[in-house]
C-alpha cells in the first residue's frame, strides 16, 4: 500500500500511509484507538475507497474497489466481531455465495457431498478437525474463528489481515492460532496482525509498524522493539493546550460503588469505586474492559448478580435499577453509541433536548410551549449549540453539535452525577475542546463526573483520578495529575 | 463498519443558515413538488376523475354535494387512521383495526335493536329497568361497552408486544385473526345465528345520519365526531408528554429506554387509545349504516395504513402529523369515492389501491434514504 489517504468530512484518517508486507511474514499493525488501523485495512480490502494513494499486489497495481474485488485477488480480511450464520453449517458458512453445484437435467442444485468433501480437505490442511456439517452456533468462540480463517485460507489468500484476533480467546486458544498463523506463514501466506497486546505482537509478528493519528510512525523488524519503544511510538504526543484549564476542587463522597458483577460471565465483575463532589473520575482501559456495560448497569439499563452502590450514603435498590429511577436519583448517562442509543435523528433539536424532562413543562395536564422553547433557547445558548433554529431536526446538525444537545438533555434534567461514555467520540478537534470546557465547568459547579474514554491524552487531561479496567476487572487507580500513558497501557493490558 | 463510517460522516461542520445559498423559484418549486410528489400525484388523479365524468357525461365530480358524501364515508375511516398510526409511527403495523371495527359495530349493534324489529338478538332485554326508564343511558351504555371491550383487545396488543418483544405486525395479525373468531362466536349466538343485525334504534342511527344546521351550512354529526377526534389526537400528540414520547419511541427506542420513558406503559397505553379509536369507528360504523355483520370493518386497515403512509407518516417510524394523517384519508378518500363515481370496476379500484400504497411508502423510503 502507497501513500494511502483518506478523508471523512472533518476527520483525515489516513495521512500519506505506506506500508510493505512481505509473502511468508507477519505484519503486526499498532496503534491507539482512532490512530487509523482498521480504516487503512478497510482500505485495503474494499470497505472504503482510498482518496489517494494505490494498492500494489505483487508488483500489479489494483483497484480494490469492494471486498467481492478483495477477495478475488486473493485478500482476506478476519473481522473483529466475527459475522458468522450461527444456523447454518460450517460448509455452508464458508462456501456461501460460491456453493459448489451440481446441474440435475439443466437445473442447478447445490452439492452438498462436494462441499463436504472440499471442507473436509481444507480443515486437513490446516490441522484443524471441525465437522463440515456442525451448526456454526454450536462452536466456540475459538474454533468460529479457525473456520473464518479457513474461509480466509478457502479463496486461495496471499494476504490475510486479522483485525484483534485473540481478543475473545484463552491462552490456549492463542497458541492454537499461533500455530495456524505459522503454519500460513509456512506456505507464503502474508498476514496482517492488528493486536494492542504488545507480549503477542512480539511474540509472532517479524516486522511491525506503529501509527498515530492517521500516520506512520514508524515501521522496524519486531526483534528490534521492545514494550516500552512501542509504547513511546503509540503515544508521545503534545498534550499542552488540548484541555481547559480545570478550578474544581473534589469534596465529599457522593457516589460508592462496592463489588459490582455482572451476571454474564465476561462481563464485569468485583468492580469498587468511589466518586466525590466536583471530581471527575476517568475510566481507561481497552475496548472489552467492559467499562461501558458497567455505567450502563449503575444507570439500569444492565442487570447485576452482586454488589452494592451507595449514593449520598443511601443504598440504592441496583437490582431494580430503571433509567427512569436513576434519572431521578439525579444521575446522567450520555452513551457512547450517539446514533444508536442518544439522538432521535427524525425529531426537532427542542424536542430532543427536552425528551429526558418532560414533566417540568406541564401546566394543566399539558405540555407549556413557551416554557419548553424558553428552556431550550437557554441550552443552545448555554451550550453554544450551533443550529439554524430549534426546530431544525437533529439529523442536520454535526457531530459535536449533536452532542452538545445531549449535555443539554442531561443538563436540563440538573443531575448531580454525570456518566459519560466516550463524549468526544467521533467528534472533530475543535467541539472537542468545547466539550471538555463543558465537562470542566460541571465539575467546578460541583457535579461529579465519570468519563469513559479510550483517548488516553482525554484521560489525562481531564481526569482528577483514573480508573483502569481490564477484561472487566479493575486494574488499578492513578492519580490524574502523576500518572503517564505508559502507566495506564500498562494497566489496561494487565490480566492478558 | 458502515456504523464508523457513518459516525465519521456526521461529524462534517454545519452550515448557517446564512451561508446557504439562495434557492432560484424553479428549484424551489420543484423541490416543492418533489418533497410533496404524492399529494400533487394525488392532484392529478382527481383531475382525471373529474374530467373522465365530465367527458362521460355523468354529472360534475366537483360538487359539493360529492364532497359531503366523501366526508361522510370517511369519518370513520379517519377514526380508525388516527388508531392505526400510532404503530406506524412506532416503525409497526396494526393489522387488527378493521376487525376491531367489526367487533364494535355487532356488539352495539346487538344492544340497540329497536323493541318492535322482528328478529331482536337480546328479546329479554327491554324488559330491563333501564331500557324502560333510562332511554339515555340505554344508548350509552352498549356504545361504550363496544368501545371498551376494544380498548382491552388494544390493550393486549399492546401486552403482547412491550411484554415479550413480539413484533407489532405478528402481535396485531394474530389478534385479526382472533378477533374475527371472538366476534363470530358472538355473532352466531343463538337466537341471531348469524343473521345481519338490523332495525336499529332511531336516536342510535341518528348519530350516524344525523347533522347539525350551522347558518346554511349542515355538518354531520358523525363529521363533526371525526373532527373531534382529529383535535384531541393532535392535543396529544403535539402537547402531552406520552405524544411526545410516542414520537421518541419511534424515532429511536435505545435512546428513548435511555431517557428515562417508560417504553413498555406508553405502548401499552398506545395500542389501548388505538383500539377505543377502532371501537369508535366500529360504533359509528353501525350507526351510519344502521346495521352489523361480522364482516363490517373488512380491509379497514388496508385503507387505515394506506391513509397514514400517504398522508406522510413514515414507515421508518417517528415522523407523521395529525393534519398529513386527515388530508391522507381525504385524499384516499377521493380517490375510493371518484372510482367509484366514474363506474370503475371494484376490483381494479383495488389493484390500483395496492399500487397507491406501495408507491408511497417507495415515495417515503427514496426520500429517507436521500437524506442520508
Amino acid at each position: 500500500m502507497q501513500h494511502i489517504s483518506k478523508e471523512f468530512p472533518g476527520v483525515r484518517a489516513l495521512d500519506d500511509v505506506s506500508l510493505q508486507v512481505r509473502p511468508g511474514t507477519v505484519h503486526a499493525l499498532m496503534g491507539e484507538n482512532g490512530a487509523g488501523k482498521s480504516t487503512l485495512m478497510k482500505c485495503l480490502f474494499g470497505l472504503y475507497r482510498p482518496d489517494r494513494g494505490e494498492i500494489v499486489l505483487e508488483g500489479q497495481p489494483v483497484q480494490v474497489t469492494e471486498p467481492k474485488v478483495a477477495l478475488a485477488h486473493g485478500i482476506s480480511m478476519i473481522h473483529q466481531e466475527l459475522h458468522p450464520i450461527p444456523h447454518r453449517s460450517v460448509m455452508e458458512n464458508i462456501w456461501l455465495g460460491r456453493f459448489p453445484l451440481r446441474r440435475i437435467a439443466g437445473v442447478s442444485f447445490v452439492d452438498h457431498r462436494a462441499m463436504h468433501r472440499a471442507t473436509q480437505a481444507l480443515f486437513q490442511s490446516l490441522g484443524m478437525s471441525i465437522d463440515p456439517a456442525t451448526k456454526v452456533g454450536n462452536l466456540s468462540v475459538s474454533k468460529i474463528q479457525s473456520v473464518e480463517i479457513a474461509k480466509a485460507v478457502s479463496y486461495s489468500a496471499k494476504v490475510i489481515i486479522m483485525d484483534e484476533p485473540t481478543s475473545s480467546l484463552t491462552e490456549n486458544e492463542v497458541e492454537h492460532l499461533f500455530r495456524i498463523i505459522r503454519d500460513l506463514k509456512g506456505r507464503g501466506v502474508a498476514i496482517i496482525y492488528i493486536s494492542h497486546k504488545m507480549e503477542e505482537i512480539l511474540k509472532i509478528s517479524d516486522e511491525v509498524t506503529i501509527m498515530r493519528d492517521g500516520k506512520r510512525v514508524i515501521t522496524s523488524p519486531a526483534a528490534q522493539l521492545t514494550e516500552d519503544l512501542i509504547i513511546r511510538n503509540m503515544v508521545g504526543r503534545d498534550l499542552k493546550h488540548r484541555f481547559p484549564e480545570r478550578s474544581n476542587v473534589p469534596g465529599e463522597v457522593v457516589l460508592s460503588v462496592r463489588g459490582l458483577t455482572s451476571p454474564t460471565a465476561k462481563s464485569f465483575r468485583d468492580v469498587s469505586f468511589d466518586l466525590r463532589k466536583g471530581e471527575i473520575l476517568g475510566i481507561g482501559g481497552l475496548v472489552g474492559a467492559q467499562r461501558t456495560e458497567l455505567v450502563e448497569a449503575i444507570f439500569g439499563l444492565r442487570a447485576i448478580s452482586a454488589g452494592t452502590v451507595e449514593l449520598r450514603g443511601q443504598r440504592v435498590a441496583i437490582d431494580t435499577q430503571t433509567p427512569k429511577r436513576a434519572k431521578g436519583q439525579g444521575m446522567a448517562l450520555l452513551t457512547e453509541d450517539r446514533r444508536g442509543s442518544g439522538i432521535f435523528p427524525s425529531l426537532s433539536v427542542l424536542e430532543n433536548s427536552l425528551i429526558a424532562d418532560l414533566r417540568r413543562y406541564v401546566r394543566f395536564l399539558l405540555l407549556d410551549d413557551r416554557a419548553r422553547r424558553a428552556a431550550g433557547t437557554r441550552m443552545i445558548e448555554r451550550l453554544r449549540v450551533k443550529t439554524p433554529s430549534l426546530s431544525t431536526l437533529m439529523q442536520d446538525l454535526s457531530g459535536g453539535n449533536q452532542q452538545k444537545v445531549l449535555f443539554g438533555r442531561w443538563l436540563l434534567t440538573e443531575p448531580e452525577i454525570l456518566l459519560l461514555d466516550e463524549p468526544t467520540r467521533g467528534i472533530d478537534v475543535g467541539a472537542k475542546y468545547e466539550i471538555y470546557t463543558i465537562i470542566a465547568d460541571l465539575a467546578r459547579q460541583g457535579k461529579s463526573i465519570i468519563m469513559i474514554s479510550s483517548e488516553m491524552p482525554e484521560l489525562l487531561g481531564m481526569s482528577d483520578r483514573i480508573m483502569v479496567m481490564c477484561e472487566g476487572r479493575v486494574s488499578g487507580f492513578l492519580e490524574g495529575k502523576s500518572a503517564s500513558q505508559e502507566e495506564i497501557m500498562r494497566l489496561a493490558a494487565q490480566f492478558m | 463498519m458502515a456504523v464508523t463510517e457513518k459516525q465519521l460522516k456526521e461529524t462534517g461542520p454545519s452550515v448557517p443558515p446564512e451561508q446557504r445559498p439562495r434557492k432560484s423559484p424553479w428549484k424551489w418549486t420543484v423541490q416543492l413538488l418533489s418533497d410533496n410528489a404524492i399529494f400533487a400525484a394525488m392532484v392529478v388523479v382527481v383531475l382525471v376523475i373529474a374530467a373522465y365524468a365530465w367527458y362521460a357525461d355523468l354529472g360534475s365530480f366537483l360538487t359539493l354535494g360529492n364532497f359531503k358524501n366523501v366526508l361522510i364515508h370517511n369519518s370513520t375511516r379517519l377514526i380508525v387512521a388516527m388508531g392505526a398510526a400510532f404503530a406506524i409511527l412506532t416503525a409497526g403495523a396494526d393489522l387488527s383495526s378493521g376487525r376491531m371495527v367489526g367487533l364494535a359495530a355487532v356488539l352495539s349493534a346487538s344492544m340497540l335493536q329497536a323493541p318492535d324489529y322482528l328478529r331482536l338478538f337480546y328479546p329479554d332485554l327491554y324488559q330491563t329497568w333501564i331500557w324502560t326508564h333510562l332511554p339515555w343511558l340505554s344508548l350509552w351504555i352498549p356504545i361504550l361497552a363496544a368501545v371498551a371491550a376494544c380498548a382491552l383487545f388494544g390493550l393486549i396488543n399492546g401486552w403482547v408486544i412491550a411484554q415479550f418483544g413480539v413484533a407489532p405486525f405478528i402481535a396485531t395479525l394474530g389478534a385479526y385473526a382472533w378477533i374475527y373468531g371472538v366476534n363470530g362466536l358472538y355473532f352466531d349466538k343463538a337466537p341471531n345465528n348469524s343473521q345481519p343485525i338490523g332495525g336499529l334504534r332511531g336516536d342510535f342511527t341518528a348519530i350516524g345520519t344525523g347533522a347539525i344546521d350551522i347558518g346554511p351550512i349542515s355538518l354531520p354529526y358523525i363529521v363533526l365526531i371525526a373532527l373531534l377526534v382529529a383535535v384531541f389526537m393532535w392535543v396529544l400528540m403535539n402537547k402531552t408528554t406520552f405524544g411526545k414520547n410516542v414520537y421518541a419511541i419511534g424515532g429511536n427506542v435505545n435512546a428513548a429506554k435511555v431517557s428515562g420513558i417508560n417504553v413498555f406503559k406508553t405502548i401499552v397505553v398506545m395500542y389501548t387509545i388505538a383500539g377505543a379509536l377502532y371501537g369508535l369507528g366500529g360504533v359509528l360504523e353501525a350507526s351510519r349504516t344502521g346495521g352489523a355483520t361480522n364482516n363490517y370493518g373488512n380491509m379497514y386497515e388496508l385503507d387505515a395504513i394506506a391513509s397514514c403512509v400517504v398522508g406522510g407518516v413514515s414507515v421508518t417510524g417517528g415522523i407523521g402529523t395529525v393534519p398529513g394523517i386527515v388530508v391522507g384519508v381525504l385524499i384516499f378518500g377521493v380517490i375510493n369515492y371518484g372510482l367509484t363515481f366514474v363506474g370503475v370496476n371494484p376490483y381494479v379500484q383495488m389493484i390500483l389501491k395496492g399500487i397507491i400504497i406501495v408507491s408511497a411508502v417507495a415515495f417515503d423510503v427514496r426520500k429517507y434514504m436521500a437524506k442520508k
